[in-house]
């Protein structure tokens, strides 16, 4: 495998070897941004989501994610009703009456998001002034914050992006001469954990996460921070914090050693540690990853795999799949390219990779059928039917609710994708 | 605004959905923004099929909104019409297209299709999933068959003589409670006393299948929650007539052949009980004298709710403590029917409200649906999931019917399993001080880790059944008559503990000793 040195990826930038890129638009059999809300309310463990919706939205919410384990959610809908709509009952009453019924019902959630639909946004109603008004009303209690995760306008893992767009104006200010790392976008405690380790043992602080366990603990941003991002889906968030002075680090995303090393060295670069120590610090982790990933990389390589768009952790993990396990990329398709935050991914998949913005699912799945990869990543609406075709799949909405980043868990990563494999061989039935 | 934490339901186009889910040859066209595909995973991974429901999505976006979303429409309608062939389409919107309203089914109407395109009203923000179901159902029978509808004043057909009766079976439907296995059972039935089936539908019909309902001599209405609007409506147009009793249970399986002899005109008392049931022997059976009392509770559609009373009380000597329903379409039938069982009916879709109700009532076994296995694992009583909306684990891979007389077998185990059993439970009541036989000791049947009527081994967070909340007037306890009720089984202990206080304080009684736990004993014994 190759580690990847920053000067070689940036002779590769700037010599535009980029894959090209072709574009599709039809029907998308991908989530909206309310599935964010799955992980989201796990993480910010005192918030509280409430989506003004309709029976729709709590329906996706109940169904798509299989979250009913948690007897009571620290989510709910507001359901529109033909009263709230033909304008006999009033919206915003309705609204208040409804936080008022949440947060009696939950006197420890500290921050309510009101969380935007298709049909709210259809009917336009004025969720930044009801967050406003909320907000006053339980002052010192509750902080009451609004974003949209309508299917109009997000997909799937953009949903976070607009969640965390939301917190940047209350985070508090970075005092000037004061410098910080911000991690950006959502990782599970575990891995959170595992990178503040490294971060300290490289002498890298303070570093701050975004977003936090508790709605209490937002960063502070300035034009001393250094976002690093986590997470590839967090573009609107990025802009939101440069308006606050803030400014990014260009790397590749920490999955696999690759990605994690060099996303780890564009912090230690930024302050100024030393490559040895870079070495010395990752060493233990990289030699315990490289082993765990022998093991699957004897399931993996030569094997032929498709993505279909969903998360937008597709292009990241293809380059990870095809360089540490020796996969071979049919085609990578991602909901959503966001160049600039995807150039160091880019420049580090194979030149000539079949890539998608973009979905016309049935035309995807003729592509699929055409190609017959040993595996697809695809939605949990079409794994089955894939299967049942003769086709081994991977629902990408694993690569959500699974620890995947960092070096400890590169293993795992590739595992999610030898298991199907390792079944499918077994299965004499 | 109505708070939803969890539904009982979804939106009525999930309703569609499930009818053209069952169906073969017929295709459903969606207006919808992006998102609204995660129903299809509703079929491929709950009810694991192994192809996509045939539905298709506009997927229109915020950039689209200012532009024609008709144009959209109709080269989606085009496009799916080519690929997929169906020989009915039909077109349906969901909530957000509902509202800025670009009429789809008319547009596709318009389009010269050379297949019947059938445009559904589904109005998103007063009905639902259930609803739905029925009104697409019942607008594809009456597409298809309006052009047959005899002239009003000619003869009814006559059934050939020597020819069997042929009866219809409607209404069952992807994602229902057990259909695939009812539709075998009660076909199955027929078979034993003479009766043929000609259609069943909608599941695993094509259009042309319904085509053929008329041929039958008479409807049976399976599951009124899909299908009774089909019913009625062939019954006026057609004369056919409906065998509304569903057979869930011994019971009920017996009142249904009747019926059915009763419309088909043939004598099933000369019948030999072809199908044999042990459950009415299981039930009868000494081991099963522990079952006399249980208190249940009973929530779920109310198809399965009614049956699932009858069954309770009459099949099983169960005590009905509550009996509700989230099918508001068929209130009348669930508080009637409470009436008669001395019960108050609970008519809601709100999941709260349920709950609340069970930590009031605290049964010992709780019938729902997966919503009720929530609150049953919350509140530690013992569950069994008789209804939709259903998990995966709900289709199963063996046979399991619930109608019928190897349904009532089914039924019989499926309920009596997560109870303690009779001889474990005197042995517990006897040891109870036994330091072994402590409260959380499970059933051995049940594995080390199961709830048990029922709490878990580890349930760190629960305060305890005895600790549900007994409102702001908490009583003293004298510590004697607190170690007192600790005797008693832990599953009734609630309940015990809820009597005395009511007792004490009806009675102005400050302290509650050992003397008032017995006297309250004795005022409230069953």
């Amino acid at each position: 495998m190759s580690i990847v040195d920053t000067s070689s990826l940036r002779a590769r930038l700037d010599d535009h070897t980029m894959p090209s890129v072709n574009r599709e638009q039809g029907q998308r059999q991908v989530f909206c941004g309310l599935a964010g809300i799955v992980w989201l309310h796990r993480k910010i463990q005192d918030a509280f989501f409430l989506i003004v919706g309709s029976r729709t939205c709590a329906h996706l919410m109940q169904s798509a994610a299989g979250v009913m384990i948690f007897a009571e959610p620290r989510f709910a809908t507001a359901i529109l009703q033909e009263r709230d709509l033909a304008g006999m009952a009033d919206c915003n009453q309705e609204l208040d009456r409804v936080a008022a019924e949440v947060l009696e019902r939950r006197p420890d959630i500290k921050m309510l998001f009101l969380v935007g639909s298709c049909p709210s946004e259809v009917i336009k109603l004025d969720l930044a002034k009801a967050a406003e008004r909320l907000s006053e009303t339980y002052q010192d209690r509750v902080r009451v914050l609004d974003y949209s995760a309508s299917g109009l306008e997000t997909t799937f893992t953009q949903g976070e992006d607009a969640c965390l767009k939301s917190l940047v104006p209350v985070m508090p200010e970075l005092p000037d001469g004061e410098r910080s790392l911000l991690v950006l976008g959502t990782l599970p405690d575990v891995v959170e954990d595992q990178f503040k380790r490294l971060f300290a043992e490289l002498g890298i602080g303070p570093v701050h996460f975004l977003p936090p366990r508790h709605a209490t603990e937002f960063p502070p941003v300035g034009s001393g921070t250094s976002v690093l991002l986590a997470q590839p889906f967090v573009g609107e968030t990025l802009r939101a914090l440069y308006k606050r002075g803030a400014t990014l680090l260009s790397a590749p995303y920490p999955l696999g050693i690759e990605g994690t090393l060099a996303w780890l060295r564009a912090a230690a670069d930024a302050w100024g540690v030393s490559a040895d120590q870079v070495e010395s610090v990752t060493a233990p982790a990289i030699a315990r990853a490289k082993l765990g990933l022998e093991r699957q990389r004897a399931s993996l390589a030569g094997k032929r795999i498709s993505f279909l768009p969903d998360s937008q952790l597709e292009i990241p993990i293809a380059r990870f799949l095809a360089r540490e396990c020796g996969m071979e990329l049919v085609e990578v398709a991602t909901p959503f390219l966001d160049r600039q935050l995807m150039a160091s991914e880019l420049a580090l998949l194979p030149p000539d990779v079949r890539l998608t913005e973009g979905q016309d699912v049935e035309h995807q799945l003729d592509r699929v059928r055409q190609d017959r990869p040993d595996i697809t990543v695809c939605g949990l609406g079409l794994a089955n039917p894939l299967e049942a075709e003769g086709l081994r799949t991977k629902w990408s909405i694993e690569l959500v609710f699974t620890p995947i980043h960092g070096f400890d868990q590169a293993a795992d990563l590739a595992e999610l994708f030898a298991r199907p494999l390792v079944r499918g061989a077994l299965l004499k039935v | 605004m109505q708070l939803t934490l969890w539904s009982y339901e979804g939106p009525p186009h999930i309703g569609a959905m499930r009818v053209a889910a069952s169906m073969e040859g017929v295709h459903l066209l969606l207006h919808a923004p992006q998102g609204d595909t995660y129903a299809d995973l509703l079929f491929t991974m709950i009810a694991r099929d192994a192809q996509r429901p045939p539905v298709s999505y506009t997927s229109f976006q915020a950039r689209e909104l200012g532009s024609d979303t008709a144009e959209l429409v109709t080269g989606m309608i085009q496009e799916t019409y080519a690929r997929f062939k169906p020989r009915v389409l039909m077109v349906g919107e969901t909530c957000t297209a509902e509202l800025i309203q670009d009429q789809p089914g008319t547009l596709a109407q318009g389009m010269g299709l050379t297949v019947p395109v059938l445009s559904l009203e589904l109005p998103a923000y007063t009905r639902k999933e259930n609803w739905g179901a029925n009104e697409t159902f019942y607008q594809l029978v009456r597409g298809l068959l309006k052009s047959q509808v005899p002239a009003p004043d000619s003869e009814p057909r006559a059934r050939p003589p020597g020819q069997r009766p042929k009866a219809n079976l409607l209404g069952a439907s992807a994602l229902g409670f057990r259909c695939r296995d009812d539709v075998v059972e009660v076909t199955r039935l027929l078979d034993s006393v003479g009766v043929d089936v000609n259609v069943v539908a909608p599941l695993g019909a094509s259009p042309e299948d319904l085509m053929r309902i008329p041929e039958a001599d008479f409807n049976i209405c399976m599951y009124p929650e899909v299908a009774d609007q089909s019913c009625l409506w062939l019954e006026r147009m057609f004369a056919q007539p409906t065998v509304k009793t569903v057979p869930i249970g011994i019971g009920a399986t017996r009142d249904f052949l009747q019926e059915v002899g009763r419309i088909a005109k043939i004598d099933i008392d000369t019948t030999q009980d072809p199908i044999w049931s042990r459950m009415p022997w299981y039930s009868r059976s000494v081991d099963s004298t522990y079952l006399t009392g249980k208190r249940v509770f009973i929530f779920a559609d109310a198809t399965h709710a009614l049956a699932a009373a009858r069954i309770a009380v009459e099949e099983l000597g169960f005590t009905l403590v509550g009996l509700g329903t989230y099918s508001r379409e068929f209130a009348r039938d669930v508080r009637e029917a409470a009436k008669r069982y001395g019960v108050e009916a609970l008519i809601t879709d709100d999941y709260l409200e349920v709950e609340a109700k069970v930590a009031e009532l605290h049964p010992e076994l709780m019938l729902g649906t997966q919503m009720e296995r929530h609150i049953a694992k919350r509140l530690g009583v013992a569950c069994a999931v008789i209804s939709a909306p259903v998990h995966v684990q709900d289709f199963p891979a063996r046979y399991a019917p619930q109608m019928g007389f190897e349904g009532a077998n089914v039924i019989f185990d499926t309920w009596v399993h997560p109870l303690m059993m009779g001889l474990e439970e005197h042995l517990i009541t006897m040891f109870r001080e036994d330091f072994e036989f402590h409260d959380s000791a499970t059933p051995s049947h049940l594995g080390s880790s199961a709830t048990v009527g029922g709490r878990s081994t580890s349930r760190p967070e629960q305060p305890g059944e005895d600790a549900v909340p007994t409102d702001e007037t908490s009583m003293a306890w004298a510590s004697e008559a607190e170690q007192e009720l600790r005797k008693i089984p832990f599953f009734v202990r609630g309940k015990a503990r809820r009597n005395t206080e009511r007792f004490a304080q009806e009675r102005g009684i400050q302290t509650i000793t050992v003397e008032t736990l017995y006297d309250a004993k004795a005022h409230f014994g069953r």
